[in-house]
Formats: C-alpha cells, sequence, structure tokens
C-alpha cells in the first residue's frame, strides 16, 4: 500500500510549493525570465485561483455557474476603493485588502447561493449569468469608482510572491476541502442529490458553503487584480470573462485541481504566445481550444492514445 | 428475539396526491431489533410510504414517531440524522466516487470537524479521518467489499452495488433501517444469501429493519411481522403464518 500519513502528505505539498517558488524566483533575479514573463506568471497564477475556486462549484458542486467574473469585479472594486481611500503601511494595508475584498465577494456569494438553492442546471446557470451582469452594471453606474471610464491610479501592491503564495493557497486548501467530510458532501450532492439527503447531507448548507468559498476566492484573485493593474474597467469583468474562466475549468476537467492549474497555465500562455500573428491570434485560439477538447475527450483520440500507449509497451 | 421497546410508530398515517389517496389510514408498529416486512401488489403505495417515512413527502395526515419524538414535517437530511436511513428501489450511489468514499459520506454526517479544521487538516481532522476510515472498512467487511475499497461505485457488479448502498445506509448509524427492494434484479442464490446478511446485519448491528419486498416466500422466511398494502390501505397486519392464511391477501395477490 502506497499509504503516505497526513503529515507527510502536507510536507510534500508544502515543499514542492516552496521549490517551484524559490526556482521561478531566481530565475527572475537572474534573468532568464523577462519582466514580460514575469506579468504573464502573475496573470497566470490569478487565473489559477479563479479556475480553482469556480470549479469548486462547477465541477465538484457540479452546478454551472456563469458569474464568477462578477465576484471577481466585486472583490477588485472593493480592495481598490479600500487601499486608496486608506493610508497604512502597504504591507498592512495589501493583506487588508486582499481580505476584505475576498469577504466582500464571500458576501455577495452569500446572497446569490439564496435564491440559487431551488435552481438547478440551465435555470442556475441564467440566475448566475444574471448576477454577473448586475454587478457589472453597477459598476458602470457608480460615479465614485469612475463608472465605465475606469478606476484609476491604484497602488500597485501585487507582487509575484504575493500572487503564487495566493494561488499555492488556494490550491492546497482547495484540496484538502475536497478530501474532507464537507468535500465528499459537496461532491456527493452533484453525484446524487436525493441520496445524499438521505444519507444526512443537509444540502443547502453544503450548496452554500461552495458557493460562498469560491466567491471568496474569486474576490481575492480581483482583488490582486487590481493592485497589479492599477487600474479597473467595469467592461473588464464582462460575461466573456466569465466565460474564460469556465472554459479553463472544463477543460482542465470538471473535477479535478491539477487540471485547472495545468489548463489555467496553457490558455493564459496561448494568446500571448500567438502575439507574433497578431490577425490570425483568436482565430488559431480557438482551433487550439476545440482540439484539445478533442484530444482529452472525444473517445476516438481516446482510443488511439490507447492503442499507441499499448504499442510502446509492446515494443519495451 | 425482539424487545419491547418500540422504535417507530405510525399512526393514521395518509397522504393525497391532488385527488389520489395515495396512502390511507396505515398503522404500523416497530420494535427494537425487529425485521418487518411491507408487501402489496405493484403500485400498492409501498415506496410511497418509504418517502414519507424520510420525509421526502410530508404526510397529509397522521404522526411518524421515531422512538417516540414526532418527526412529521423534518426534512429528510433531519431524518437521516435522527436514525432512519433508506436504500433506494432504483440503485443511487454517488457512483463517480469510490466505494469507500460512498461510506465515508454518510459517517461523514457524525464526524463533527468544522470546514476550517478540514482545510488546514488540523489534529483533529486526522483523528476523525482515521476513525471513520477504520469504520468504513470495518462496515465494508460486513458484505465482503474491503477489496473493492478504491473501485468506483459504478464499476461494480450489479449484485454489489446493492450491498453498498446498505453499507452506506449503515454508515449514517440508523437505529432504523429501511430496504426499498434489495433483492430486485438478484437470482434465487444472490437473494438468499443477501437475505442471509441483511439478518446477520440486524443482530450485528442491533436496529431495526423495514422491508419491502416483492418475493413473498423470501418475506415470508425472514420477517418477524408483516404488513400487506392494498391500493394505499392496510389489508393486513401480523405473523407470517397469518399473512399466509388471511383470505384477502390471498386474493389481492392471486385475483378472486
Amino acid at each position: 500500500m502506497k499509504k503516505v500519513s497526513f503529515k507527510q502528505q502536507l510536507l510534500i505539498e508544502l515543499g514542492i510549493t516552496l521549490g517551484l517558488f524559490l526556482l521561478l524566483q531566481v530565475l527572475m533575479n537572474l534573468g532568464v525570465i523577462t519582466t514580460y514573463w514575469k506579468g504573464i506568471f502573475i496573470t497566470i497564477c490569478i487565473n489559477v485561483i479563479l479556475t480553482v475556486s469556480l470549479n469548486i462549484t462547477s465541477g465538484f458542486l457540479g452546478e454551472l455557474a456563469l458569474g464568477h467574473a462578477g465576484f471577481m469585479a466585486a472583490g477588485a472594486y472593493i480592495a481598490a476603493v479600500f487601499s486608496k481611500s486608506i493610508a497604512l503601511i502597504p504591507s498592512v494595508e495589501f493583506p487588508l485588502a486582499l481580505l476584505i475584498g475576498g469577504l466582500f465577494a464571500m458576501l455577495l456569494g452569500y446572497l446569490v447561493s439564496i435564491p440559487t438553492l431551488r435552481l438547478r442546471g440551465d435555470y442556475l446557470a441564467i440566475i448566475t449569468l444574471a448576477f454577473g451582469e448586475i454587478v457589472r452594471n453597477v459598476l458602470l453606474n457608480i460615479k465614485f469608482t469612475g463608472g465605465a471610464g475606469g478606476y484609476s491610479s491604484i497602488p500597485k501592491y501585487t507582487t509575484f510572491p504575493w500572487t503564487f503564495f495566493l494561488a499555492a493557497a488556494c490550491v492546497l486548501l482547495s484540496r484538502s476541502l475536497i478530501n474532507s467530510r464537507q468535500g465528499r458532501a459537496i461532491i456527493s450532492i452533484r453525484e446524487d442529490e436525493i441520496a445524499a439527503e438521505s444519507s444526512g447531507i443537509d444540502t443547502n448548507k453544503y450548496k452554500k458553503l461552495a458557493f460562498v468559498y469560491s466567491a471568496f476566492f474569486a474576490g481575492i484573485a480581483g482583488a490582486l487584480y487590481a493592485h497589479y493593474m492599477g487600474f479597473l474597467q467595469p467592461a473588464y469583468f464582462n460575461l466573456d470573462k466569465s466565460i474564460e474562466i469556465l472554459v479553463m475549468c472544463v477543460l482542465g476537467g470538471m473535477g479535478n485541481i491539477t487540471g485547472s492549474i495545468i489548463s489555467a497555465s496553457i490558455l493564459t500562455i496561448l494568446p500571448e504566445a500567438l502575439r507574433q500573428i497578431a490577425d490570425y491570434r483568436m482565430l488559431v485560439y480557438s482551433v487550439v481550444l476545440i482540439v484539445m477538447m478533442l484530444v482529452k475527450y472525444a473517445p476516438q483520440f481516446q482510443g488511439l492514445l490507447a492503442k499507441f500507449k499499448h504499442q510502446k509497451e509492446e515494443e519495451a | 428475539m425482539s424487545s419491547n421497546k418500540v422504535v417507530l410508530e405510525v399512526e393514521d398515517l395518509g397522504i393525497n396526491f391532488g385527488g389520489l389517496r395515495a396512502v390511507d389510514n396505515l398503522n404500523m408498529t416497530i420494535h427494537e431489533n425487529e425485521l418487518y416486512g411491507l408487501i402489496g401488489p405493484n403500485g400498492a403505495g409501498k415506496t410511497t410510504v418509504f418517502n414519507i417515512l424520510t420525509g421526502v413527502y410530508p404526510p397529509t395526515d397522521g404522526t411518524i414517531k421515531l422512538e417516540g419524538q414526532v418527526i412529521n414535517g423534518k426534512t429528510p437530511h433531519e431524518i437521516a440524522q435522527l436514525g432512519i436511513a433508506r436504500t433506494f428501489q432504483n440503485i443511487r450511489l454517488f457512483k463517480d466516487m469510490t466505494v469507500k468514499e460512498n461510506v465515508l459520506v454518510s459517517l461523514g454526517v457524525h464526524a463533527d470537524y468544522d470546514v476550517v479544521t478540514g482545510m488546514f487538516k488540523l489534529p483533529k481532522f486526522h483523528a476523525q479521518e482515521v476513525a471513520m476510515e477504520d469504520e468504513a472498512m470495518r462496515l465494508l467487511d460486513v458484505f465482503e467489499l474491503r477489496d473493492d475499497c478504491d473501485k468506483l461505485a459504478r464499476n461494480l457488479p450489479y449484485g454489489e452495488q446493492r450491498e453498498l448502498e446498505i453499507v452506506r445506509a449503515l454508515g449514517a448509524r440508523p437505529k432504523l433501517l429501511l430496504l426499498d427492494e434489495p433483492a430486485a434484479g438478484m437470482n434465487p442464490q444472490e437473494t438468499e444469501n443477501l437475505m442471509r446478511t441483511i439478518d446477520v446485519v440486524r443482530k450485528q448491528f442491533g436496529i431495526s429493519i423495514l422491508l419491502i419486498e416483492h418475493d413473498m416466500k423470501l418475506v415470508m422466511g425472514i420477517c418477524e411481522k408483516i404488513t400487506v398494502l392494498n391500493y394505499g390501505a392496510m389489508l393486513a397486519c401480523g405473523t407470517p403464518e397469518e399473512i399466509q392464511n388471511n383470505p384477502q391477501v390471498i386474493s389481492a395477490y392471486l385475483g378472486e
């Protein structure tokens, strides 16, 4: 049996996280990773947080949520307003801003979860879509944060270590959540809600938990984004943004956290890597998406892949 | 064998679906450690009775008492936590979870570490997870499912899926276990084995079992008391011998 104790597992996880961080940090200090790529890494980390957190509701709870950009926007704006209006030392102000962004999104997540408890599938997707649009439209009409023109000169506190460790925290915490009794309760609702209820699972409670959890991290991702760009515009948080996160989530595999990390990384790098062929960029992006989906899920490709593996094994 | 302590008391239970009276004036008393049969022709309302007892449908009239506590109007998960667990006629497993995880879902209801403890893997989480896993394995042993514990539930053969559903129900630590046609789709040999195991479970865990079954012979063989339903109404109630010789039951099953 490959039984690893809880403590060993925790040490391994922390070791990998720290190792990866040191590697990237050293490469950045040596100049191997340019400032341009450093920016991409920060975006990757933000997208990892968004994708993994969406995976909790969409992948593990099994509810198609189309309003993730709404939570992100809420977190971003609240955090930005906070750090612009309060003058503390940055090392205190930034964590506070992040926390406030997360908590505010969490509150919204709770409010959204209440009407959604009775809905499933398509209906829930529509409600969350509407929520995302409401947030965007409210932001468009608030004069205080610049409305459609955008909210500018937000202090740029977001650094690579901050984003990296928050993304790592999001991944590790989500993984332990999924492997806890609460996580199993969430998955059991996706599998069979009636059976979950009759096994003693308070399904409403765990649906709320999943929504609130994923909103919290979306809010944090928004706050990181705000302090990275230094400028916010409601138009950025439109339905396309929600769909983009959902695509990352679906491509990585619903209910697969490792997959989420990989697909968030690939889909962030891809448009950047295609910049040379600027005119056909989005076209190639879509084609690559379709091909990746096919390779990953189409039974024909699965069969081919299995055959290929088999041949290799025979040769060896 | 049965003591006199009453586990479930159903009084004048009835339910209307629009104009249809699906269950009418049902009375049932189940004692501690009793194996109780609920039989009747197709469409007699047996599964509806299960759905009322587990809170899926609120009864139109009558009361249900579990160990003296009225449980009408409680939600299904509250009733499950109070001590009524069930299986389903058409199997409802958590198919994409492993066999062990299926049991851990219902066992987890009785653990009390909170979300934060679980997310940060604090010591209490370790202790309770280890205890839960041990208990899950012990329960799986009852049906010899231990070796399959890491398989996905969907990959189990049909008969074992039915057994896993019973194990999951046991994980909820019930006082009363409701089995909805546990032997449906099984051959006579498998059915006999299952019935023997059900009897073992009852004695080992000291729980009461209410069983819906089609197979008359089988019910007569193991149940201590039987209620016969027909068109939602109670037709007869008594020991297997009394039921077997009841002319009304015979006519309901065989026609006049």
